[in-house]
């Protein structure tokens, strides 16, 4: 390969993860800041951590913001996980255009709208705002998410292993928890992650849905930086990307030791 | 019909003691699978819209909720259809003669527009790069593309701040290499929301691309090479045409939501530059006009209605292709 264009590529793969990760480690590292000016180093100091921990109003959102984000994701990944078997399973049925069309949409749809119709739903049906129109409205936010990524590994799902599983007499139902939910396991994990994460994220449509007493982790750290940048915040933003990076850590791990398994078991087989 | 019915059904001789309950059940269950997800969409999806559409066209009242009912079903059907004579086309008849408005549409599109073609730029070198890695360390890049769309939106773009405000860390950068002499302003200009959803997006840009780039035969530069072109315009004739349904996607992903975006003109684009998303949240919160907002709402989203069929398109071809 020509030496030029490579030492193009790792020039652009270089400097495109320099801009991609310069900004979240400055943030990190100058939530460590002494100095109460955010952008000027006054040495090293985890005084805003203990600050944070004694500021009720951001300890409250965050368990608003965890209770949300867990029983969303969780909903939305069974309702997801149906969406995907809908649409790479059922291939003709009626209004199959429309549901595809409403899978799909939410993923490109400017939140400003999906916020604003949903509260306008939830006023209609005498709904009151609070922690169960947030959820509601993340169940039906997130589990298009859920559905693409869990439709990806359903495509390239190999249909002869539940024909043999119902060959052999099991029924369909059996089948599904059989065979085809742990194969597509992995997937359903990051879906349901993926949820987890988008509503941990959410401020737009949480704004719109929720009411008092359900505020948001995202809508408190929205409302402070309005006011300005202040150490306190780049801490409790600090706090969240390590919570979301073990998890990711975790879950590339596991994924990885499972795939391990996953090729001894195949090759155990073979043999035996 | 379910295939997984469809198995049950053709396997009479085995299943022969299973009879009609057993495969009754599995269609009914094959049934529900479509039911469950189809009636929740269309509960929270489909009909928020009309609600939207119907709301749009009442009058604003000082009340709670902020407007006038129109089209109900209170008075039975015949009132549904008297209703008709009440629609009122102020909302729209507003947005037309307030220019605000109007520019706020234009400006977003450009705005949106300018940034894709700016995240496509930034990201096709390292959608590029990443597909001609060496294959063992491919994952590990993606897998570092993926990570920060996993870390808060709002904390990405919160980050900027601290970095383009005039006494921020880009201009102390720049001042202490003197390579400016006078601080610059980024923060709360147009370039600021440029720059912010460039980053933001970037993700949703190089992942359509690099797979589509992946999937390339790459022997087709080398006989384009034997056959004595330039690398430039090899990349012209066959990588870039080769590559467009990535291009494509990747655009639209970024193109759609940036017009209707919110936080990143808020935080980033200060009070001076207008965008439609902060316009509808204005209305929204500020004002408490609903039928307004629901009306820049519909005018949204028939503006995207074009690009939206064109993702949704994109994605069914792209869910053809992988079977």
């Amino acid at each position: 390969m020509n030496t030029t264009w490579s030492r193009f590529n790792v020039t652009s793969i270089v400097l495109g993860f320099a801009f991609l990760y310069l900004p979240i480690v400055l943030l990190i590292v100058f939530s460590f800041n002494e100095s109460k000016l955010v952008t000027v180093w006054g040495g090293f100091s985890t005084r805003w951590y203990v600050s944070l921990f004694h500021n009720q109003g951001l300890m409250d959102a965050t368990w608003v913001t965890a209770r949300v984000g867990v029983i969303s994701a969780t909903v939305a990944t069974v309702l997801g996980t149906l969406a995907a078997l809908t649409l790479t399973r059922y291939t003709r049925f009626r209004g199959r255009l429309l549901f595809s069309g409403m899978v799909f949409a939410p993923l490109v749809m400017p939140e400003v709208i999906t916020g604003l119709s949903l509260l306008l739903l939830f006023v209609a049906i005498g709904l009151d705002r609070g922690f169960l129109t947030v959820t509601l409205a993340h169940i039906t936010l997130t589990m298009c998410f859920v559905a693409v990524v869990v439709q990806s590994r359903l495509v390239s799902f190999d249909r002869s292993l539940e024909e043999a599983a119902m060959d052999l007499g099991a029924t369909p139902v059996k089948t599904f928890f059989q065979i085809t939910l742990p194969v597509i396991m992995p997937a359903i994990v990051s879906g349901w992650m993926l949820a987890f994460t988008l509503s941990l994220d959410d401020l737009v449509i949480a704004s719109f849905t929720s009411g008092p007493g359900a505020t948001t982790l995202p809508m408190k750290i929205y409302s402070q930086v309005r006011l300005g940048v202040t150490p306190e915040i780049n801490a409790a933003c600090t706090i969240l990307i390590a919570v979301v990076a073990v998890g990711v850590i975790i879950a590339s791990v596991a994924n990885k030791r499972r795939e391990v398994q996953r090729q001894l078991d195949e090759r155990a087989a073979q043999r035996g | 019909m379910s295939n997984a019915a469809v198995t049950a059904a053709s396997a009479p001789a085995t299943n022969a003691g299973k009879s009609i309950v057993a495969r009754l059940g599995a269609a009914f269950v094959g049934r529900l699978v479509i039911i469950i997800p189809y009636v929740w969409l269309l509960f929270f999806f489909l009909i928020p819209f009309i609600i939207v559409f119907k709301i749009s066209l009442s009058q604003t009242a000082i009340a709670m909720p902020p407007y006038t009912p129109v089209l109900g079903f209170n008075d039975g059907i015949s009132g549904f259809f008297a209703g008709f004579g009440a629609l009122n086309f102020d909302n729209y008849a507003w947005l037309t003669q307030d220019a605000l408005y109007f520019n706020a549409y234009v400006t977003s599109v450009i705005i949106a527009a300018i940034s894709t073609v700016l995240t496509l730029i930034v990201g096709y070198p390292i959608a590029y790069g990443m597909a001609r890695a060496p294959a063992t360390i491919r994952p590990t890049l993606l897998m570092l593309v993926i990570l920060p769309f996993w870390t808060s939106f709002l904390i990405r773009v919160y980050a900027w701040i601290g970095i383009l405000k005039p006494e921020g860390l880009l201009n102390q950068l720049l001042l202490a290499t003197g390579v400016i002499s006078q601080p610059l302003i980024i923060l709360n200009t147009y370039t600021a929301i440029f720059i912010g959803i460039v980053y933001s997006y970037l993700p949703f840009m190089v992942l359509p691309l690099y797979s589509s780039l992946e999937k390339m035969d790459y022997s087709l530069i080398e006989a384009a090479k034997d056959l004595g072109c330039p690398p430039t315009s090899a990349f012209w004739k066959i990588t870039f045409p080769l590559s467009l349904p990535g291009v494509i996607a990747g655009c639209l992903l970024v193109f759609i939501p940036a017009v209707g975006e919110f936080v990143i003109p808020d935080l980033l684009g200060g009070s001076q530059t207008l965008m439609i998303g902060k316009t509808l949240w204005n209305e929204f919160f500020a004002n408490r006009d609903w039928p307004v907002s629901s009306a820049v709402a519909v005018i949204l989203l028939l503006l995207l209605t074009v690009p939206i069929v064109l993702f949704q398109r994109a994605q069914a071809r792209a869910q053809e292709q992988d079977k």
